[in-house]
């Protein structure tokens, strides 16, 4: 039992459930037919596990220090997260949506799970649950409430249904009391949730 | 199909992998922004090349009108949502 992709020799004492058969097989018959190579899935395992919200983090953090880069990353935020060094695949599409005091975005996949993992890593559990995304496209507030997010009055809620390969990411807004702040220090301040937008920015401590 | 368009999203339920959930099938309102082609998902599901890629616009929907009175909070609030542009139709 070797071929388990993510950890390949480690399976010799371990009783393997159904699920994990049905993929070991399948995963054996991909690489037979070579459509894919013996070690593409480990590598794209090890790809998304790599990525941190912190990559996220920085981003957001040069947004905030950077108006002309922010314009960029609003309006083609792939090219500006390029721009910073930041591997993509080729056919990734990413956008970014801005939090502000007129409008607060929240990212929800209702058909399954598309989460930006390029710059975030692999989603929370909640974020693939149904509870989360049977609700925060009829309850949204109600949501960022459990989260512990309660919006000031009057700002409407744009709920981002990501069903398609573009994935988003949500720009929050920069913390009150930040001013002279570093990109190091902000980016300490940006929560993954904040980038999913059923949080904000941390306050500085 | 140009951004500000009033669109509608088509209503039928296809036996294959389709993109487009029951929540905006047959809704109405305007395309926000047309953001890139993309393989069309509902070739690549099935084995097809995913040719020719389809344009994904950002369409964007009141919340009212996606869930009528079930939906108790801000009237102000909107779904944006991206769907294929084979499934909008012009109104």
């Amino acid at each position: 039992m070797s071929d388990d992709p993510a950890h390949p020799g480690l399976q010799h004492d371990v009783r393997l459930s159904e699920r994990a058969k049905r993929a070991q097989a399948i995963h054996r018959l991909l690489v037979s037919k070579n459509i894919i190579g013996p070690d593409e899935v480990a590598e794209v395992i090890e790809r998304v596990r790599t990525r941190t919200p912190a990559d996220g983090a920085t981003v957001v953090a040069r947004a905030w220090t950077d108006p002309a880069f922010k314009t960029r990353l609003v309006e083609d935020a792939r090219s500006a997260v390029l721009e910073l060094g930041y591997r993509l695949s080729h056919d990734a599409g990413l956008a970014v949506v801005e939090n502000t005091a007129r409008i607060h975005h929240l990212v929800v996949c209702t058909l399954c799970s598309c989460y930006p993992t390029a710059l975030l890593g692999p989603p929370p559990d909640w974020y693939k649950s149904f509870a989360y995304r049977q609700r925060a496209v009829v309850e949204p507030r109600a949501v960022m409430r459990e989260f512990g997010l309660v919006l000031d009055e009057g700002i409407p809620v744009r709920v981002v249904d990501s069903t398609a390969d573009l994935r988003y990411l949500v720009l929050p807004r920069r913390p009150i009391g930040t001013a002279g702040f570093s990109e190091t220090e902000l980016a300490e301040l940006v929560t993954r949730d904040s980038m999913i937008g059923v949080g904000e920015a941390r306050a500085p401590a | 199909m140009r951004i500000g368009d009033v669109v509608s999203v088509r209503t039928e339920t296809p036996a294959h992998h389709h993109r487009t959930p029951w929540i905006v099938k047959g809704k109405t309102w305007r395309n926000a922004s047309i953001t890139a082609p993309f393989f069309n998902p509902e070739s690549r599901a099935h084995g097809g090349d995913g040719l020719p890629k389809q344009m994904l616009c950002s369409v964007e929907f009141r919340q009212v009108d996606l869930w009528g009175a079930r939906y108790r909070e801000d009237a102000r609030d909107r779904l944006l949502i991206d769907i294929y542009e084979h499934w909008l139709e012009p109104q």
